[in-house]
């Protein structure tokens, strides 16, 4: 019974979502890079709510704060607390039709820019332009996508 | 229905107790110095996903590689041959420019330039978070590099190296907003210190007074002032001044030569020894013309 979980393609999802968000990429389409990590994070925490929530976020934030250079902690922070609401929600938001959910998406991914940006502002003094607010539009524009994908890859491995 | 969360704490708790380890683990960072260590551990565990990042750019360059034309090659071949015969041309110049200079400079007492060391790394990643301007490189202390060593290119001064992994290591750029480098105006000297916007073609020059000597289009260097970056390195020109009498200080802004969002090889220097400038004393008379060229 408890080896039936393949948990471990979770944690290689999780993984991929990782590598994506370092793949080197030209200057134009880099401000576009939707929150690969965070949105995969979203389908697990809808899908498997017993298994995957602020545990995971928070080590998958710390992970993305060491590649990516960010002050240790925020993105584990931010991931954390989206990840709760997310949780607390699923019931709710796994009953929406997949446009409804893009948008909850791009809300959550709206206040996560915000709150990174506003903890980078704290800690290290940054200016806000409205191009940050890109990978909100991407990420909501990828997630049925993603949703799909993830679902296949459930299903066809019995992840639960 | 069974009840989700009946293994473990509940929610709220554990969204308290992540948290609080985030919270102390930024304070940690930002706000002591013991963090510099566990960083670069943290950077070699993490080093084999920048190499896989980086795979598919990788075998993009192989393939395109492979698949070049014979033609192709013999043109790029015979354009590096003359590139090297122009340069080896100029370097026998510089060579004997660098005596002279080296001559001139121990007769007047103070100590000569030395060379110093170099070395060719790849550009791993990128950091695409546009609060932040860093990359990783492919080289880190197996190969001697170690930290606030500056990073520079073909067309002038990149950033410098914050942290080291055995194979890997961090650099911030020049544009990023937590650096600032001392520099000086090619033309006249005057000292100046640009700071980083986030912003990959511009920085800012802080503090210059309203009366100051400074005109769109003046080349700065680095000035060596500030014992991380070797003087007289090319960094950035000129290209905006807003003269607001109703601002403190001048807004001066100015071009990196480097192009900083398509970095793809860079040159890591290893400062020289450190001449003893508390023995040499240089004579008075140097001293005083070095600080009337300043003003």
């Amino acid at each position: 019974m408890e080896k039936s979980h393949r948990l471990y393609l979770v944690y290689l999802s999780l993984m991929f979502s990782l590598v994506l968000a370092v793949v080197p990429l030209p200057a134009m389409v880099k401000l576009f890079r939707p929150d690969w990590p965070l949105l995969v994070l979203f389908y697990w925490a809808l899908a498997l709510p017993f298994r995957v929530s602020i545990g995971t976020a928070f080590v998958v934030g710390f992970l993305l704060d060491v590649l990516v250079g960010t002050v240790l902690g925020v993105n584990a922070l931010a991931y954390s607390i989206i990840i709760y609401f997310c949780s607390v929600h699923h019931l709710k938001i796994r009953n929406f039709s997949i446009l409804q959910q893009s948008l909850v998406i791009a809300l959550f991914l709206a206040f996560y820019h915000y709150f990174i940006f506003w903890l980078s502002h704290f800690l290290t003094g940054v200016v806000f332009t409205m191009a940050y607010l890109w990978p909100v539009v991407t990420g909501a524009a990828v997630w049925p996508w993603i949703f799909w994908l993830l679902r296949r890859i459930r299903r066809q491995f019995k992840i639960h | 229905m069974k009840p989700i969360f009946e293994r473990g704490p509940s929610l709220p708790l554990r969204l308290f107790f992540a948290v609080l380890c985030s919270v102390g683990l930024m304070t940690l960072d930002r706000f002591t110095d013991s963090s510099t260590q566990l960083r670069s551990y943290l950077t070699a565990t993490v080093s084999p996903l920048y190499y896989m990042a980086n795979l598919p750019q990788a075998m993009m360059s192989d393939a395109s590689e492979q698949f070049m034309s014979h033609q192709r090659l013999l043109q790029q071949n015979q354009k590096l041959r003359e590139t090297l015969l122009r340069q080896n041309t100029q370097m026998q110049r510089l060579q004997f420019l660098q005596q002279e200079n080296d001559k001139l400079r121990s007769l007047l007492g103070s100590v000569p330039v030395a060379d110093s060391k170099r070395l060719v790394a790849e550009v791993l990643a990128v950091y695409s978070h546009p609060f932040s301007n860093q990359i990783v490189i492919n080289k880190g202390s197996n190969d001697g590099v170690v930290a606030q060593q500056p990073l520079i290119d073909d067309l002038g001064v990149l950033g410098q190296i914050v942290s080291v992994g055995p194979t890997s290591s961090r650099a911030l750029l020049i544009s990023d907003t937590t650096h600032a480098i001392s520099l000086r105006v090619e033309r006249n000297g005057d000292h100046v210190v640009a700071e980083g916007l986030g912003q990959s073609d511009e920085v800012r020059l802080m503090h210059i007074p309203h009366s100051a000597d400074i005109q769109q289009g003046d080349k700065l260097i680095t000035s060596g002032l500030d014992g991380i970056f070797p003087e007289g390195y090319p960094v950035a020109e000129v290209v905006r001044i807003s003269r607001n009498a109703q601002q403190p200080f001048l807004q001066v802004y100015a071009r990196p030569y480097a192009q900083l969002d398509r970095i793809r090889y860079v040159l890591l220097v290893w400062p020289k020894a450190k001449p003893e400038i508390d023995e040499q004393i240089a004579p008075p008379d140097a001293q005083a013309s070095a600080v009337a060229g300043d003003f």
